[in-house]
């Protein structure tokens, strides 16, 4: 199986990395013709505005659409989260708009407000994970068809819709590969 | 209380790792300079991943001379409320009231800088008493591990600021890429007198040695005028890019500051690079190293 990486900007990298441990195959997607080689893709952490626009501009953003649309599971983690949303709290334009999820950008603050929480998330894992959270948004609510799968404080953090995927921390900056196995078996 | 568990991290391990981590966040990006929350605005819509929030670029701390001093907290907020990706700001080398109060101010990161003039000639600041982080600038290997030593969770290489000259720059990396290689080749006996050598703390030579790499997120800096001397930059091994003066100092700075981030996302892509290359109008002036007066990367201890 071989698992893109969206790699315009951002993490990269560690989410190779995380593929390539669970024993998938990991590739960096920069074309319109290495999207077409991959079964799942990953839309890495980042800033949201800068990837989003790369991603329009290199015509990449309607072929992920479009496989999205098939049923290609697609994960997002931070600003990937963003990408996917239908709804961005304060903003007007949407990135790939296929998400039936509210998200709020920079939720918490500035970096000096990003945290490290801890949690277990039912049917994703079996023990308390770490959640790392860096200029995180968060959602403000879900559409219907939206599985909540994990949340702090009492906000959204984890959700799915069918084969989408978001999460506002990034489980690519830990050693726990319970999200990436999720995403790869499961999805 | 639900049962999630949060933990304390002020000036923690784990507050260095989430500094060191936002610096992961921007790896294969543009930083750039901006002096008004307009520039800033231009910035963003180009697709750059932070603002670095100043008062003066710095060709222009270059030709009016004088002491350069950390912008007014004014110009950093109204630059912060204009945009909403990361903001940085710089502070003297060594002053550490001027990064207490960029912390105060809740900017996302300092970078104690050499092209302002130093506060103090003999010690850096203790970055690790800050929650904040911090990006320091380093010419060679041993430079930046005392940096990384004092607690900087990014490191850029230095260049010229403000020259629209790429080569110091181009030896700054190379020096770095150059030094992690050479360790890595080293037998373990070697590498305390490396550590001696070099003037670096041991522990951060051996993680190099080991790693091939740096244990943070390493941009290119000082002299970047076209999307080719990113995109060279780049190439050389570096993860991202500042850009100073060379894009509001340019004739077509929107224009130049869409071509120089694409240049960074697709640098190993030719056709993508000579497309994005064409038409930017005049780049910024330029100065040759051999003829500047004050040599920025030279201050750092």
């Amino acid at each position: 199986m071989i698992v893109g990486v969206l790699a315009l900007q951002g993490a990269v990298r560690e989410h190779m990395n995380m593929i390539s441990r669970i024993g998938a195959t990991p590739l960096a997607v920069k074309t319109r013709d290495e999207l077409k080689k991959i079964d799942a893709l990953i839309l890495p952490g980042g800033e949201s505005t800068t990837i989003g626009k790369l991603m329009t501009e290199f015509n990449l953003k309607d072929e992920i659409i479009r496989r999205a649309k098939e049923g290609m599971p697609v994960w997002g983690t931070c600003a990937g989260m963003i990408l996917l949303a239908k709804h961005i709290v304060n903003q007007e334009n949407t990135h790939l708009d296929l998400m039936d999820i509210w998200v709020r950008r920079n939720a918490y603050g500035s970096q000096l407000d990003s945290f490290i929480a801890e949690k277990r998330v039912e049917g994703v894992s079996e023990k308390p994970i770490p959640m790392v959270f860096i200029r995180a948004p968060y959602v403000e609510k879900v559409g219907s068809g939206v599985k909540i799968l994990s949340e702090i404080d009492g906000k959204v953090v984890a959700a799915r819709e069918g084969n989408l995927l978001a999460t506002a921390f990034h489980p690519e900056l830990t050693d726990d590969l319970s999200f990436h196995r999720y995403f790869i078996e499961k999805m | 209380m639900s049962e999630e568990k949060f933990k304390d991290t002020n000036a923690s391990p784990e507050r260095y790792s989430l500094n060191k981590n936002l610096a992961e966040m921007l790896k294969g990006g543009v930083i750039m300079d901006v002096t008004t929350p307009e520039q800033a605005k231009i910035a963003e819509a180009a697709g750059a991943v932070a603002v670095m929030a100043l008062e003066r670029v710095p060709a222009d701390i270059r030709k009016q001379g004088g002491v350069a001093r950390m912008s007014d907290p004014k110009i950093i907020k109204a630059i912060k409320s204009a945009v909403t990706i990361p903001v940085m700001a710089k502070c003297r080398i060594g002053h550490f009231v001027e990064a207490q109060i960029l912390e105060a101010l809740g900017i996302d990161y300092i970078d104690e800088s050499e092209v302002l003039t130093p506060a103090d000639e003999s010690f850096h600041i203790d970055k690790k008493k800050f929650k904040v982080p911090f990006v320091c600038g380093a010419r060679n290997l041993g430079e930046a591990l005392r940096r990384i030593g004092e607690g900087a969770s990014m490191i850029r290489t230095k260049g010229e600021a403000g020259t629209g000259n790429v080569v110091e720059a181009v030896r700054h990396i190379r020096t770095v890429m150059g030094e992690i290689r050479k360790l890595q080749n080293m037998p373990k006996e070697e590498l305390m007198t490396a550590a001696k050598e070099m003037g670096a703390p041991y522990d951060l030579v051996l993680y190099v040695a080991e790693n091939g790499k740096l244990p943070v997120v390493n941009f290119a800096a000082g002299g970047v005028a076209t999307p080719a001397d990113a995109a060279l930059l780049m190439q050389l091994g570096c993860d991202g890019v500042f850009v100073g003066s060379g894009i509001f100092k340019s004739s077509n700075p929107e224009k130049r500051a869409k071509a120089i981030v694409k240049a960074v996302t697709y640098y190993n892509d030719p056709d993508v690079l000579a497309q994005v290359s064409e038409d930017l109008g005049e780049a910024m002036p330029s100065q040759e190293i051999d003829k500047l007066e004050d040599r920025y990367a030279e201050r750092g201890w």
